[in-house]
């Protein structure tokens, strides 16, 4: 770093560098309790501080990628729980399995914008009365700042000066001109609003966390799958799963209702690397926002969601759901209508369980029973002869099940999983030879079951979509916060901060000629203010005739010269 | 829509092209450090002499310095350079024209598209280099190398494990927010590349002026003698890696807003979030560390390799490793 002058320097490099006014960084704590409350808060705002919880923020999201989360993959936890026993609790206690809401998290980022607000405040108030200070007085020796450039010009001093000050100006800068004897200078400053878009920044991303933070608490979101042909409606019961923030229940939904028309999918079926890819997933639905309104037609896509009021309506997951009836021992239709089987592979080979607590059997008997099995859409054996499923569109669908009688389980008054069975309390239903009686069926098929227990028929496969429900306030506020961050930030990165000097003296013995001095300063690295300081003197020489060449001779005077201290920047 | 195939296999003959053209361009541009190591020493030592022999400083210099010396080498390399690039540009908009979308829908094509990316950018530098003054410094072909050679890296890499065949996109990636959020990415991603580049030169030039100020001796590596010195590095790598910070910004921000049309919740902490979200927090660590006192210079340097690391563990390991929602078709 060149050595100057003094305070302009140090005033600009490192008034700011530490957002620390000059206190001492570390020292013993003082032992009075209000000195020692104060020591805390000086440290919690100190840019070390900061840049430490800015780090240990980054390091706190790295686990919450290599665990599965309980907001958007609560079947991947239990799964993980049910693998490992000894370290699942561990995880659980140390909120591993919600990582972004647990305490520890939420403590770091609490006390990253509370370091943020303790920061920037203060800061705040200094650049406003920066913003009002005039540009500092023209150090004496111009040639010891870090760009410095001189030449001579055909004019006297104050045609010089004002040909400066108006070159300043065009550059917006702001400006002082001081008169000094045989000539004079000017001190001009730009780029305050490098600081304007650093608080800007900052003070944005608290506005950020506030929208968020708001929003979720009175964000809600509801799921519910929905078979072609049916519908579902927003009122408190109809969910599959419902979860809302601390402000918001199910009441808050609009009383929409929904009706699923037709599903138009597709899977590419021609290019031989991509078979089997999914080409296009949308829901043709029949919408009305309130009872009484008129309905309307929209289709539902993957990035395009309905909007509802506020709220969105989106497609999340389709499937099949094979249309079985079953008739129990007595010959009594118990059940008949579509049954959604939930995909588990890219070619939606699809599981799913039919529970049938209310049948009779062949004898009188009440009896419960259930059926679990896999649907294939396009039936085909792999390698070791399993039936698995070679495409994920409706090729050669296939329905394999086995079913059981016994307790389902179902008067506990426990809530159960609609997808699952609960084999515990049940026995398996086997044919004469002791062997699981297995039920494949093709469309169209029916099978009896042995024992009394009724007939399976598979009369069609219909298709189902899975809504996602979901308000989300603040949404707006937060994208607006976001885009002023991010204005800010440039503004902070790129407007350059400098300021220029420019110092006029007549020359000795030759009147109408005046030498020019331009020297230039940065707040940080700053690769520009070279091209600003040449630039300023290449103007001003425009605005004024060249000097004659010296009738003299003499080798200091030659044309158009530009001077610069060796060793530019710091 | 039906893919072409045959602009589809152009686009690999061209790619093949690019990267014999990049190999030609990184062997001069090696050359040519090479050379510039040796000159500068020689230079230096004239300087030396001159200095023993008593040369006053001048306060007025007239410019220019010193003519700048003839890089025969480095003018080779650029020129098969912009040849690569030319080639490499076609190759991405053929393999978009063959599919009928932009080229950025799996992991083969972020890279073909990415890496064009950092090439271009490359060669605006270069260009703005010149226009700002000639010689010394100032001229940013001393990076010719090492951006030929990380393209050539990641092109390898992608053409022999993730290529896939041209194809449609899947519907989660049919958005016109993939042509924004993804395009933006790969911009963030090229020039945190360059910028990487730049401040592993950086901490090197630092380590040989440290050792030399020490009194210590300097062997091998020549050619770092050719590039400038370390601050000035130091401020090339913040400019690119301040760029690049406002692009992942501006990545994260369209990121979520697509969130919000394609998953109905802008923030989901899935996985490749989380991962963007650690890299825009590490760079704003090095950014703040740099007007840190204690931890400017080699720390903040240090910083900005792990937000590296960082970007390279996104692309590699969460890509293909992490469930989420991010995934890529057929990679
Ligand atoms: C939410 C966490 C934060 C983030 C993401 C963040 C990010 C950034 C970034 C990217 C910069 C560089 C842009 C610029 O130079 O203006 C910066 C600068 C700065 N930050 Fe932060 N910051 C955070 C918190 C804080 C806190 C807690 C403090 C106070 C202790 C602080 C004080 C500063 C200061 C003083 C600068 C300007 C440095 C300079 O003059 O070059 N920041 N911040």
């Amino acid at each position: 770093m060149a050595t100057t002058d003094g305070t302009h320097l140090d005033d600009l490099r490192d008034g700011y560098r530490d957002g620390a006014d000059g206190r001492p960084a570390g020292g013993a704590a003082p032992l009075a309790p209000l000195e020692f409350l104060r020591y805390c808060w000086r440290q919690l705002t100190s840019m070390r501080t900061a840049l430490f919880l800015l780090m240990l923020l980054a390091v706190a999201a790295v686990p919450g990628s290599t665990f599965p989360q309980e907001n958007n993959d609560p079947s991947g936890v239990a799964t993980w729980r049910a693998e490992h026993p000894t370290a699942g609790p561990w995880v659980d206690r140390l909120q591993g399995f919600h990582v972004y809401s647990s305490v520890w998290f939420s403590a770091i980022y609490l006390l990253l914008f509370i370091s943020l607000v303790g920061c920037v405040l203060p800061r705040a108030r200094v650049h406003l009365a920066a913003l009002r200070s005039r540009p500092p007085r023209t150090p004496a020796r111009l040639s010891r700042l870090p760009e410095h450039a001189e030449a001579e010009v055909a004019a006297p001093p104050e045609q010089a000066l004002e040909a400066a000050r108006a070159a300043l100006r065009r550059r917006r800068f702001r400006l002082d001109v001081h008169p000094e004897t045989g000539g004079g200078s000017v001190a001009a400053e730009r780029g305050h609003h490098r600081e304007t878009g650093n608080l800007l920044f900052h003070l944005s991303l608290v506005g950020l966390l506030i929208a968020v933070a708001a929003g979720s608490l009175f964000s809600y979101s509801g799921q519910r799958l929905v078979t072609v042909g049916s519908g579902m409606v927003g009122t408190a019961g109809s969910w599959d799963s419902f979860s809302g923030g601390v402000w918001a229940s199910a009441d808050d939904v609009p009383p929409f209702a929904l009706t699923l028309d037709g599903m138009d999918v597709a899977f590419e079926a021609q290019q031989t690397t991509q078979i089997g890819e999914p080409r296009q997933f949308a829901a043709d639905v029949t919408l009305t926002d309130a009872p009484g309104q008129a309905p309307r037609r929209e289709t539902i896509q993957v990035n395009h969601p309905a909007e509802l009021d506020g709220t969105q309506i989106s497609l999340s997951g389709n499937g099949y759901a094979p249309v079985l009836t079953y008739r129990d021992g007595s010959g009594a239709v118990v059940k008949s209508g579509p049954v959604p089987f939930l995909p588990q592979t890219g070619n939606y080979d699809s599981t799913g369980v039919v529970k049938l607590p209310d049948a009779t059997d062949a004898a009188g008997q009440p009896v419960q029973v259930g059926l679990r099995g896999v649907f294939l859409p396009s039936a085909t054996v792999d390698a070791s002869g399993t039936p698995v499923s070679g495409f994920p569109d409706l090729a050669n669908p296939l329905l394999i099940m086995v079913a059981f009688t016994g307790d389902l389980g179902l008067d506990d008054g426990v809530a159960q999983n609609v997808y699952e069975l609960d084999d515990s309390r049940l026995t398996q239903v086997s044919d004469g030879q002791g062997r699981p009686f297995a039920i494949r069926l093709v469309p169209g098929q029916s099978v009896e079951l042995p024992q009394g227990l009724g007939t399976v028929t598979f009369d069609s496969v219909e298709r189902f979509a899975s809504f996602d429900v979901r308000h989300t306030p603040g949404q707006r506020e937060a994208l607006v916060f976001a885009l002023l961050a991010a204005t800010g930030l440039i503004l902070s990165l790129f407007v350059p901060r400098r300021r220029v000097w420019v110092r006029v003296r007549a020359v000795d013995g030759r009147p109408g000629v005046s030498r020019l001095e331009v020297a230039g300063l940065a707040r940080g690295n700053d690769a520009g203010l070279r091209e600003e300081v040449d630039g300023l003197l290449a103007a001003v020489q425009a605005a004024t005739p060249a000097p004659p060449v010296g009738d003299d001779g003499g080798s200091q005077h030659v044309d158009m010269t530009t001077g610069r201290t060796p060793g530019e920047g710091s | 829509m039906t893919i072409d195939e045959n602009i589809a296999g152009l686009s690999n003959v061209l790619l093949y092209s690019a990267m014999t053209a990049y190999l030609g361009s990184m062997i001069s541009y090696a050359a040519d450090l090479a050379d510039g190591g040796k000159e500068i020493r020689s230079a230096t030592a004239r300087r030396e002499a001159a200095a023993a022999a008593g040369g006053a400083a001048v306060l007025t210099r007239t410019r220019p310095e010193a003519p700048p010396r003839r890089r025969r080498a480095a003018a080779v390399g650029t020129s098969l350079f912009v040849l690569a690039t030319l080639l490499h540009l076609g190759s991405v908009v053929a393999r978009g024209v063959s599919v009928h979308r932009v080229p950025w829908g799996n992991m083969y094509e972020f890279a073909l598209t990415g890496t064009c990316v950092v090439a271009i950018a490359y060669l605006v530098a270069v260009v703005r280099a010149h226009r700002a003054g000639l010689g010394g410094g100032r001229d940013a072909r001393y990076l010719g190398v090492f951006v030929t050679a990380p393209v050539l890296a990641t092109l390898g890499i992608a053409l022999r494990t993730f290529y896939v065949d041209a194809a449609q996109l899947v519907p989660a990636l049919d958005s016109y927010w993939l042509i924004i959020h993804v395009f933006v990415a790969i911009l963030a991603t090229a020039l945190s590349t360059i910028g990487f580049s730049a401040v592993v030169l950086q901490l090197v030039q630092e380590r040989r002026e440290s050792r030399r100020a020490a009194g210590g001796d300097v062997r091998g590596g020549a050619f770092m003698d050719a590039l400038p010195r370390s601050v000035e590095l130091e401020r090339t790598a913040f400019r690119l890696q301040a760029v690049g910070f406002v692009m992942w910004t501006f990545t994260l921000i369209a990121g979520a807003v697509w969130a919000q049309v394609a998953w109905n919740r802008y923030w989901n902490w899935d996985s490749k979030e989380v991962w963007t979200f650690i890299i825009w927090v590490v760079y704003a660590c090095y950014l703040h560390a740099r007007s840190t006192r204690g931890w400017d210079g080699r720390r903040a340097a240090y910083l900005a390799c792990l937000a590296f690391g960082c970007i390279l563990f996104n692309y590699l390991v969460v890509n293909i490793f992490f469930p989420g929602l991010h995934s890529y078709a057929g990679v």
